[in-house]
């Protein structure tokens, strides 16, 4: 027997309902939108979230690209392509510059977006008080009341702890001067790029019911201290593989004896270079 | 021209119920700027109830709080929008708690834990945080190494001189206080009264000061307010209320004291 599912496998009503708070969240940049969101044929903390996104935006012109860490081939990525592949029948590619609709997990491609792409993020945790507060309703009201002088504490107590900030991932940022906005895990090393960011950014948190998005040419800020900028880490040894110096890098261990090696973690990248 | 101050805070006729409980009944009074007044009556009388509704974050069945700075009362706690409240709390009040850990953030450092309301405020220059956090330290007597050191690491007399320093460096000029010394040895006590004291005269805060004990607000307040089931049952200068009591149940109360 074969089963046929809807295009990209969410019924029409859903997608449109998904869609209805993607405008809502376009309209008021980083600020969470609360969504029905569904169970999917994957668990929570794969990308339920990104991928019901993706879902609700695809169309049969798209061309979809699915990263995980920055890699075109992890199983993560992989399975998500062949998903879409299977429910909707649309071109994928490996390709940054040739996609329209990137499906991402910790990591933002390292060629430049263009004006037209969609960015879709798999957001695990969307609210970036939730660890310096636990109730909901007190970061509804922080957010309402713009009072983020809890994360500020943090990053205090960072400096003095550490001597620097020293948050690595999912870095706070203010969108368009206003709302906090957890950036999902990508690394600190990442966030310029969201700055004015000429494609359209959607985040998707499917465990939390959590929507949010970045319009196109917004401004995204990192959170810092006049006398302790913003400045995220990387190392300086280039890509074993491409040379890249200025690319973010894993760090991986290549034999037994602990030897390792320093490559791009955005595989379409690297293997453009090479 | 008789000079005739201006209260900063002024409640009428507060009146609030818990169930069938009437836990305040027709409650008014003033405070006028640069006073300490001290409300007391025994456990049960309605003390906090009534601090934590002049503060706004109890709604009183009937009646209402106004509050101005600036000679009027033009502005009204039960009205106020949250935000601004918040805002009020935040800057322009403070309120010490009996039991500091409802304050203080247990797994910040001392030095954050004193800089929070400035950076509520907008400051983002570390290098400032940490002088007026130094700054303050020293002034509540508590020995500025300990500027990195978690509150867990305190004693309760430093946690609570810790809450003041946190509560004060936004400089209030209206102070809420419920039972700041209860929790702590005689020897503390006296020394935290101290501190209070040249505070609250040095920085011109006009204080709202809950406590059960008399000896407390005789060394603090300048005027009292004495309750009794929801009520304020007699009112006036410190001295004159505790050395010549009028009402049966302050005469009770006064006479009830242990001597020293």
């Amino acid at each position: 027997m074969t089963i046929y599912y809807n295009f990209a496998y969410l019924d029409e009503g859903t997608k449109k309902k998904i869609r209805r708070t993607l405008l809502k969240a376009v309209a008021i940049p980083g600020h969470q939108i609360p969504f029905a969101s569904r169970e999917m044929p994957l668990p929570y903390g794969w990308g339920t979230g990104g991928i019901q996104v993706t879902a609700a935006v695809i169309g049969p012109e798209d061309i979809l690209k699915v990263i995980d860490q920055g890699s075109d081939d992890t199983t993560n990525a992989v399975s998500i392509r062949n998903f879409f592949r299977s429910t909707t029948g649309v071109r994928t590619t490996t390709s940054t510059r040739e996609a329209t609709l990137i499906q991402t997990r910790h990591r933002i491609p390292e060629t430049p977006l263009h004006a037209g792409q969609i960015l879709v993020y798999q957001v695990p945790m969307p609210e970036p008080l939730f660890k310096l507060e636990p109730r909901v309703s007190e970061t509804i009201a922080l957010h309402a009341m713009a009072d983020y002088s809890l994360m500020y504490l943090k990053l205090y107590d960072q400096i003095t702890r550490y001597g620097r900030i020293a948050i690595g991932y999912e870095y706070p940022v203010i969108v368009h001067d206003r709302y906090l906005t957890s950036p999902s895990p990508i690394p600190a090393y990442d966030v310029p790029k969201m700055h004015m960011s000429p494609a359209l950014q959607l985040f998707g948190a499917g465990r939390e019911k959590r929507l949010y998005a970045i319009p196109p040419y917004t401004r995204v800020i990192p959170l810092d201290f006049t006398d302790y900028p913003f400045d995220p880490v990387n190392t300086r040894q280039p890509c074993a593989l491409c040379g890249a110096v200025e690319s973010y890098k894993d760090e991986i261990v290549i034999d037994d004896a602990g030897n390792r090696q320093f490559i791009c973690s955005d595989t379409d990248f690297c293997e453009h270079r090479r | 021209m008789s000079y005739r101050p201006v209260p900063i805070l002024m409640a009428r006729d507060l009146t609030l119920s818990f169930g069938t409980l009437r836990a305040l009944e027709s409650v008014s009074l003033e405070i006028y700027p640069g006073e300490v007044l001290a409300i007391v009556g025994e456990s049960g009388s309605g003390k906090t109830t009534l601090l934590n509704t002049l503060y706004g974050v109890l709604a009183p069945g009937a009646g209402e709080v106004r509050f101005g700075e600036n000679g009027e009362l033009d502005r009204c706690v039960q009205t106020l929008p949250r935000q601004q409240l918040r805002h009020l709390h935040r800057s322009a009040w403070g309120y010490v708690h009996q039991n500091p850990r409802d304050a203080l953030r247990m797994e910040i450092t001392a030095g954050g834990n004193i800089v929070e309301r400035l950076m509520a405020a907008g400051e983002k220059h570390y290098g400032t945080l940490r002088e007026k956090a130094l700054f303050w330290l020293q002034k509540v007597e508590i020995d500025p190494k300990r500027i990195d050191d978690l509150p867990t690491t305190f004693s309760g007399g430093m946690q609570q001189r810790l809450q003041i320093a946190r509560t004060l460096i936004s400089h209030p000029y209206l102070l809420f206080m419920d039972e700041p010394t209860s929790g702590l040895d005689v020897s503390v006590q006296a020394g935290l009264l101290d501190l209070l004291r040249n505070l609250v005269s040095e920085q011109r805060m006009a204080v709202i000061l809950v406590t059960h004990d008399l000896a407390v607000a005789r060394l603090l307040a300048g005027r009292i307010a004495v309750m009794q089931r929801g009520r304020i049952i007699e009112t006036g200068v410190t001295d004159q209320v505790l050395d010549d009591p009028q009402h049966p149940y302050t005469q009770l109360l006064v006479s009830s004291v242990l001597p020293a």
